[in-house]
């Protein structure tokens, strides 16, 4: 495989992903820290190296729904946002999955006003789990340009024919430069081919789409839909193993797993902040404690066999996520309990909540976690806000 | 040059074929007139955008769909924004020789979905956006738009003590959209069918956005007689409460100029929305519509 090497942030390496994945229509409008991406694609417009009607909407509401109007004939559609962007075009977002219209959309994670704050934190896209989506989580550059390859393959599966959510940690990961082997676009056309799909509107066999229902059927419905996105696990593990192969570089499907076999305690992450925790783990395990990591790649499909076989190793679990929902847990955690609860023996998890509006999470925060869930103290309380620049026990 | 009597179609050379039908409209809806006629000139390769309304609701009850054409239902606010993504979407494939036309109500074009529309115009993109004004939110019960005329009782205008009809006039759209500097726009009524498919033909030939902006009749809303629909579609034209205009390359033209209104009671009398209606009432809208035609017929003839 001849070798391409580029120096460039996690916006433009979501760029040149796109690029490669040639959608037809990008409907564009921008949002920090989102910009460069559509930025970006205008570039390769113009330089012509992309082949693509690129579109200005007047809002993110209008970008989803050009992308429905794209995809309802039949064609590729992409588009990028975040934060309040996504919260706005929220009733599209649904429809999208609905309509089962298999669009690809990037987004930045950010914070969510108020306060108002450009930097990241994942409770945008947390905020729509329900929407129908498939949302996966990446962890650097690299991984966001491959999946903006694979997340086409997999929306699109005859199968699956739902949209898919790329999240990449606002700044930390979207601003951050880093090498990046970009594909051969040869090699990609033969990986993804030509979106083909019979959910459209056709001049040949016309077509009425996004109808309404009775309640005599409606349920059916969004039993298909759930259906499909339970089923999208299988295809996810499948593009990812084929990707493997192709391309060299694989992602160990639903979730990655580091140093878990034999832990005690396991910190389960979602997105950037896991490369960190890495490094912790591997200090700590070399001071002799047995401390492991577990990556949550996607939240939706949710990786239910992964975690309940975590949950039996019999460690203490912290869950660590840049998310809270207000009087109750951190969603991550809730997901993640809701399995561990299938499991015969209890497993002892704690919820770590940190990182909001941009904080950083440092290798101190998380030695700190670390330190928590290897006392085998009894927890004191189930959700814990770490990094506090105030008592919390006030 | 074309002449606009150029685009006439004469009713009997219209396609018996019907595209709409089957729909669960009220007796006497005039905007599924509006619906039926655009798919007969704009003709089979259509795609229509339908953002929720009542054209919407009463059409793509599954299992059973009333557009033999392609047809979508898009979120209320996006018409503007779906007609766009539709058309991109076709061009990119390379489907060629097609119409992509939009039928919203006048909630969905003045007010919720204005922002989608108005950035589609400014796009420039190749679409058609028909607004079938039925002068209030029908689908949901009769509440008040920013097309509903002075006066009109509504279910959010009660024309009560503290709550009169409404006290704004209609939000002048068709001005408002010319403004845009679009490439065709046109007022229509479905009182005057050979008029609107005039227009409808002419669309079909525009290259750029074109908006045609036509008064439907809603018995339902309205509190009229299913049979005095097209009447009633018609007096609002000869009553000078509506009117037939154009606008293409900067100007304005007025296609249809009485030399005498009908007398306004006649119109709104015969509905129950405007039976509440004072003399004081009668003299504002009267005023209303003499400045409005004095500045149509000063710039417009
Ligand atoms: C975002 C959103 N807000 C509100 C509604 C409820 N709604 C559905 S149809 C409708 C009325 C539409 O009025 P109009 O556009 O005038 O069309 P008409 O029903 O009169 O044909 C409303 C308010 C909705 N579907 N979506
Ligand atoms: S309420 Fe009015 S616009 Fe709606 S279907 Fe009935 S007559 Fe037509
Ligand atoms: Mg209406």
């Amino acid at each position: 495989m001849k070798s391409n090497l580029k120096f460039v942030s996690g916006d433009e390496a979501v760029a040149l992903g796109v690029r490669l994945a040639r959608p037809h229509v990008i409907s564009a409008y921008p949002i920090t820290p989102q910009t460069i991406v559509v930025e970006r694609l205008a570039d390769f417009v113009e330089d012509g190296s992309l082949k693509a009607e690129y579109m200005h909407v007047e809002s993110e509401h209008s970008a989803m729904a050009a992308a429905m109007g794209v995809s309802s004939v039949g064609a590729r559609a992409f588009t990028a946002t975040s934060s309040q962007g996504l919260l706005h075009m929220a009733e599209c977002v649904h429809y999208a999955s609905g309509a089962r219209f298999p669009i690809v959309m990037m987004n930045a994670n950010r914070s969510i006003a108020v306060p108002w704050s450009i930097y990241g934190d994942q409770r945008d896209s947390l905020g729509l789990l329900d929407s129908g989506w498939i949302q996966v989580y990446v962890e650097d550059a690299q991984e966001a340009l491959d999946m903006m390859i694979q997340a086409y393959k997999v929306a699109e599966h005859p199968e699956v024919m739902t949209p898919f959510m790329v999240n990449l940690d606002g700044f930390v990961l979207t601003h951050t430069y880093e090498p990046v082997e970009v594909p051969d676009q040869k090699q990609v056309d033969d990986f993804l081919p030509m979106y083909q799909s019979t959910n459209k509107m056709s001049m040949d066999e016309p077509k009425s789409l996004c109808f309404s229902t009775s309640p005599a059927d409606n349920q059916e419905f969004k039993y298909m839909q759930h259906k499909a996105m339970e089923g999208s696990v299988d295809i996810i593990r499948e593009v990812d193993a084929e990707f493997g192969q192709v391309f060299g570089r694989y992602y160990h499907g639903m979730t990655e797993s580091y140093r878990c076999e034999d832990a005690e305690a396991v910190l389960m992450t979602l997105g950037s902040v896991t490369g960190t925790v890495r490094t912790v783990v591997d200090m700590l395990r070399a001071e002799g404690h047995k401390v492991g990591v577990f990556k949550i790649r996607y939240m939706r499909p949710f990786p239910q066999d992964e975690v309940k076989e975590l949950g039996k190793l019999g460690s203490r679990v912290g869950v660590l996520e840049k998310n809270i929902s207000f009087g109750n847990e951190g969603t991550v955690f809730t997901n993640v309990n809701s399995v561990f609860s299938t499991l015969e023996k209890r497993v002892e998890s704690k919820n770590y909540v940190g990182g909001l509006g941009g904080r950083d999470i440092t290798k101190e925060d998380i030695r700190g976690i670390f330190m928590d869930l290897l006392s085998k103290e009894p927890f004191t309380e189930r959700v814990e806000f770490i990094g506090m620049g105030c008592d919390t026990n006030e | 040059m074309t002449r606009m009597s150029d685009f006439n179609i004469r009713p009997k050379d219209l396609t018996d074929q019907e595209y709409f039908y089957g729909h669960k409209a009220c007796a006497g809806c005039g905007a599924t007139i509006a619906v039926r006629l655009a798919l007969k000139v704009l003709g089979e390769r259509t795609y229509s955008v339908l953002p929720a309304n009542c054209m919407s609701a009463v059409s793509f009850i599954y299992p059973q769909m009333a557009f033999t054409t392609n047809a979508i239902i898009s979120p209320f606010a996006s018409t503007g924004a779906m007609l766009s993504g539709v058309a991109a979407g076709a061009r990119a494939l390379g489907i060629k020789d097609f119409q992509t036309v939009g039928f919203a109500g006048d909630g969905g074009t003045a007010d919720i979905g204005f922002q989608a529309l108005s950035g589609a115009i400014d796009r420039g993109d190749d679409i058609i956006y028909i607004c079938y004004d039925n002068e209030a939110y029908m689908n949901t019960g009769i509440q008040k738009s920013g097309l509903t005329p002075y006066g009109t009782k509504t279910t959010t205008s009660p024309a009560g003590e503290n709550l009169p009809g409404a006290v704004t006039h209609k939000k002048n759209m068709f001005e408002i959209v010319a403004a845009h500097g679009i490439a065709y726009a046109a007022t229509a009524s479905i009182g005057y069918p050979n008029d609107f498919l005039r227009k409808l033909n002419k669309a079909k030939s525009v290259r750029g956005p074109v908006y045609l902006h036509i008064l439907a009749s809603c018995p339902t809303g309205w509190g009229s007689k299913t049979e005095l629909s097209v009447q009633l579609a018609k007096d609002a034209v000869d009553s000078g409460l509506w009117y037939l205009a154009e606008y293409e390359n900067d100007e304005f033209k007025l296609n249809r100029n009485p030399k005498e209104f009908i007398p306004v009671e006649e119109y709104l009398y015969k509905q129950g929305r405007f039976k509440h209606l004072k003399e004081e009432d009668i003299s504002v809208i009267i005023e209303h519509r003499d400045k409005k035609w004095e500045k149509m017929r000063k710039t417009w003839l």
